[in-house]
């Protein structure tokens, strides 16, 4: 009996050093300053292919409360479904900066990603960051927005194509303008893609373009510009309502 | 002891006499039995099921939601295409777009896309094991397991088991395939198309055969070391050679190379102006070299073209000599060369040379110092140019093109992974194995021969998914469900005129029934479109017709007979069959019709938005200038053009307006008065 219960004693403290063992983190950076404030620095609202890393770095940088950069403070990143993050954390460097590559995850939408930091009295600071992952259907609205639509409707010029946005009397708006595109139905944007801006009363800059693009490229490219808006498109209806 | 008999009470009672011990038996049965519907009523995806019924009970549409789910095993069955799907059981919602808010597996509708659930089912696309009902068997992408879901990234690898064309939306497919073409991936691993085309490469690597006239051999064995140092975009890999191994390569490819010009000697090089620097970099840019060739700028960034190769160090590379016979006519050097034969004087050539041999770079070669080659190095050199199998991209005196040099790919994407041996750290997926041996070839084993590419991670994920493509059931899938290529054109261009088109390497840019390139327009109707009178003018002399073009038509030097030559041909060879020229006879336009052709053009069309006629007022930077138009184009040509642009020049921005007949006619009009118009006042300033 007494042996039985020793046996008993014996494996219960084999399986609390175990599961310590697996408890104990591997060795974390350890934060040689604090700052208070988390704030962007660049690579807030990307799209890429899901599962895909974004082009650009996120970067984000440590401040104090004076608003000074902190460098050596401890920033984590962190986001659910399927974000990846190379490093998921470290040390701001001497500008008090922190840049990670992201990848998203493997459903196509919005998603939020947070990086943190925490002052000296163990306090959280954080900054939540959205970038957007494109569907297929996002992907092709790209590909048909590349060719078509991008060098009047994007008021930046890339050193593969010039912008003709400055160019027009109206000013086409910007995909990512949702200000003013999600008060527009699908059927809204359909009809001024196919029947071009003369035919509603708006700008006859706008060419109809629905002898040149079919159905499916039509639909992908408002696909696409849900995708973008910011703020971000919440279809109108009623079957999200409860009963 | 007491153990005992507190069983032997326990026996007594249960089994005591013979209505206890069937009491008890029925009991145990009752139990045995009840386990079997037990087991069936905690299936994992039965529970899915009620959590699915559950989610839409508080739903504003519940009703017609319930009314369309099926509850029990679900199955796509489709016996030719070899699928048994039961994913449907989980993923109840596939098809429900209402459910669009919803954020958690496996309820989220399908995203759209082109093709039908019911026809093609889950796996041909998302791979995993379709027959499987619980969540580990049908997904599991653990240790070893052979069928895991394909990763979202390389998603359209599964596109490309069907589609051999270049579906618009699939660019990391065609990226890829595009990849393997032009990193010269398939010049050592052979990859079939499921119709059983061979990819052929398209980076046309430069023969070696007389090489000892175009370089030094310092140059050779300091590339070999390192190809990325000469040039940042050189798309030879590394094949991280040894000091030793590049010194003998380098010597046997100086011994094996033979002199390009057999019965005369290389014309001496122009003396050139070291002064004149200035002048030859911008003839550099007035012969817009630049369309093809980048040159690193002084802030480090590339500009130009990648057609040909990059210039930034080109000075510590070519010999003059050869430099200025390769400006004179490349062909002479290299008859399969993509780079046009400029018609440059000795003035011209000279001052490319001041300028080419200014980009040089003294680092570059500065430690390589070589003493001569000794017999045994340049044998040595022989041995390690077969083993690298250097001669399947270079034409090489001497040594063959190697078969069968690397593993066959054609079914990479179906590769067992029981096959595979893993390198320590990469984890046990086909797709990771993949990217792994494209990353970091030697990390599998250094006697491997595989070289080391400089790719961005973009590029590896595309490469990957055009591999991914490359599967078993690609190949055994019913010939009917290939989505074919458009056919390779072999078109060549005949007579006089097709020795020019030849010489000035048209095809590198433009497109012409089917072949070459897409630098520049297709040029299949020209004929059908220009006035002749302008062709001769633009051959001589070609200006830019689109403002905001970066990448231009170089000026060729073609003389007044050449010129005529190729404009005879196009213009009688290269008439479109969908319209003739006579339909429309501008003669009997009159000045009212280009009025109203006017207002139309910058009222109902507002043509202006893309186009400039009247450079002091339009802005428009899209499409091609226009203020000359009527001396360029042809009426009937801009006519149709009005009413479907699309099927004369098939991708052409331009946007279908189909015109009706009236307005088409004016805004004609309106564009064929267009002739001499004045030049922009700010020119005239």
């Amino acid at each position: 009996m007494t042996r039985a219960w020793l046996g008993w004693i014996v494996l219960a403290l084999g399986m609390t050093c175990a599961c310590a063992r697996r408890a104990a983190a591997p060795a974390e950076a350890q934060p040689k300053a604090f700052g208070s404030a988390v704030v962007l620095v660049s690579g807030d609202k990307q799209a890429a292919g899901v599962g895909s890393a974004l082009d650009q770095p996120v970067v984000v940088q440590v401040n104090d409360d004076k608003g000074t950069a902190v460098a050596g403070a401890l920033v984590g990143f962190a986001g659910a479904g399927g974000v990846t993050f190379d490093p998921d954390h470290g040390l701001t460097g001497s500008d008090g900066q922190f840049s990670t590559n992201v990848s998203l995850g493997g459903i196509h939408g919005r998603y939020q990603i947070v990086a943190a930091t925490r002052d000296a009295s163990g306090k959280t600071a954080e900054i939540r960051i959205d970038e957007i992952a494109l569907g297929y259907q996002e992907t092709l609205g790209k590909q048909v927005s590349d060719i078509h639509c991008v060098r009047c409707h994007d008021s930046e010029s890339t050193p593969q194509r010039v912008s003709n946005h400055d160019n027009l009397t109206a000013q086409a708006h910007a995909f990512t303008n949702g200000a003013t595109l999600n008060a527009m139905s699908d059927a809204d944007l359909a009809a001024i893609i196919s029947h071009g801006g003369a035919a509603l009363g708006k700008s006859a800059e706008m060419p109809p373009y629905g002898n040149t693009l079919t159905k499916p490229e039509m639909d992908a490219l408002i696909g696409l510009l849900r995708a973008l808006s910011d703020p971000p498109y919440r279809p109108q209806g009623t079957f999200n309502a409860g009963k | 002891m007491s153990l005992p008999k507190r069983v032997r009470s326990a026996w007594r009672y249960l089994f005591g006499d013979s209505a206890s011990a069937f009491g008890t038996l029925s009991a145990v049965l009752l139990i045995v039995l009840a386990i079997v519907p037990a087991k069936d009523y905690f299936r994992e995806w039965l529970g899915y099921q009620k959590q699915y019924l559950r989610l839409i009970h508080g739903r504003g549409d519940a009703t017609s939601l319930s009314r369309r789910f099926q509850g029990g095993l679900q199955q796509i069955w489709m016996p030719e295409l070899g699928v048994v799907d039961r994913c449907t059981t989980c993923h109840t919602a596939l098809k429900e777009a209402s459910l669009a808010d919803v954020k958690t597996q496996p309820f989220r509708p399908h995203p759209a896309i082109p093709h039908k659930l019911t026809e093609f089912g889950c796996v041909i696309c998302h791979r995993g094991q379709g027959a499987a009902t619980t969540v580990e068997e049908a997904h599991s992408s653990t240790k070893s397991w052979e069928e895991p879901i394909l990763p979202a990234r390389f998603l359209e690898a599964s596109c490309g088991q069907c589609h051999l064309d270049r579906p618009m939306g699939t660019p990391r497919l065609n990226q890829g395939r595009d990849a393997l073409a032009q990193y010269g991936c398939v010049h050592c691993h052979t990859i079939k198309s499921p119709d059983g085309v061979v990819m052929n490469g398209t980076d046309a690597p430069p023969p070696l055969q007389h090489i000892a006239d175009k370089t030094t051999r310092e140059w050779i064995a300091a590339w070999l070391k390192n190809p990325q140092a000469y040039a940042g975009s050189a798309t030879m890999p590394n094949f991280q050679l040894a000091d030793d191994e590049t010194r003998d390569i380098s010597a046997f490819l100086i011994a094996q190379s033979a002199p390009y010009r057999t019965n005369t000697a290389p014309e001496p090089a122009p003396s050139q102006d070291a002064t004149a620097v200035q002048e030859g970099t911008s003839l550099y840019g007035e012969a817009f070299c630049s369309s093809c060739h980048a040159v690193q700028n002084a802030a480090g960034m590339l500009v130009g073209g990648n057609l040909g190769p990059e210039l930034t160090r080109a000075g510590s590379k070519v010999k003059i000599d050869w430099l200025a016979d390769w400006l004179r006519d490349p062909k002479t050097y290299d008859p399969d060369t993509r780079m046009p034969h400029y018609r440059l004087g000795a003035k011209e050539v000279g001052l490319l040379i001041g300028f080419l041999s200014s980009k040089s770079d003294s680092d570059f070669l500065g430690t390589t110092q070589l003493a001569p080659a000794t017999p045994a190095q340049i044998e040595h050199g022989k041995t390690l140019v077969i083993e690298r199998g250097c001669a399947n991209c270079h034409a090489i005196n001497g040594v063959k093109k190697p078969e069968n040099f690397a593993p066959e790919l054609t079914l990479v994407g179906s590769r067992p992974l029981e096959k595979i041996l893993f390198a320590p750290g990469v984890p046990h997926t086909l797709a990771d194995y993949i990217g792994a041996k494209i990353r970091q070839p030697r990390s599998f084993g250094n006697a491997l021969k595989m070289p080391q590419y400089t790719l961005a991670s973009q590029q590896i994920d595309a490469l990957e998914t055009a591999l991914l493509a490359q599967t078993q059931l690609a190949q055994t899938l019913p010939a009917a469900l290939h989505i074919p290529r458009s056919a390779a054109s072999n078109y060549r261009p005949a007579g006089k005129a097709g020795q020019l088109i030849d010489d000035m390497r048209c095809f590198s840019c433009h497109k012409i029934d089917g072949r070459g390139g897409d630098m520049a327009p297709e040029l299949t109707w020209e004929g059908s479109s220009v006035q002749r009178a302008w062709l001769v003018g633009f051959l001589k002399n070609p200006n830019t017709l689109r403002p905001s073009l970066i990448r231009r038509m170089p000026k060729f030097g073609v003389t007044d007979a050449e010129a005529n030559t190729l404009a005879d041909y196009i213009m009688t060879v290269y008439q479109t069959p969908a319209f003739d020229q006579e339909t429309l006879d501008s003669s009997r336009f009159t000045s009212a019709d280009a009025e109203h052709g006017k207002e139309l053009f910058y009222g109902k069309y507002a043509c202006q938005s893309c186009h400039i006629v009247d450079p002091n007022k339009d802005k428009g930077y899209i499409g091609p200038t226009l203020t000359q138009v009527g001396a360029r184009l042809t009426a009937s040509w801009i006519f149709h053009w009005l009413k479907n642009a699309q099927s004369l020049r098939p991708g052409t921005l331009e946007p279908v307006w189909n015109m009706n007949d009236e307005d088409a006619r004016a805004v004609t009009a309106f564009l064929v008065a267009q002739k001499n118009a004045p030049r922009k006042e700010v020119a005239q300033k």
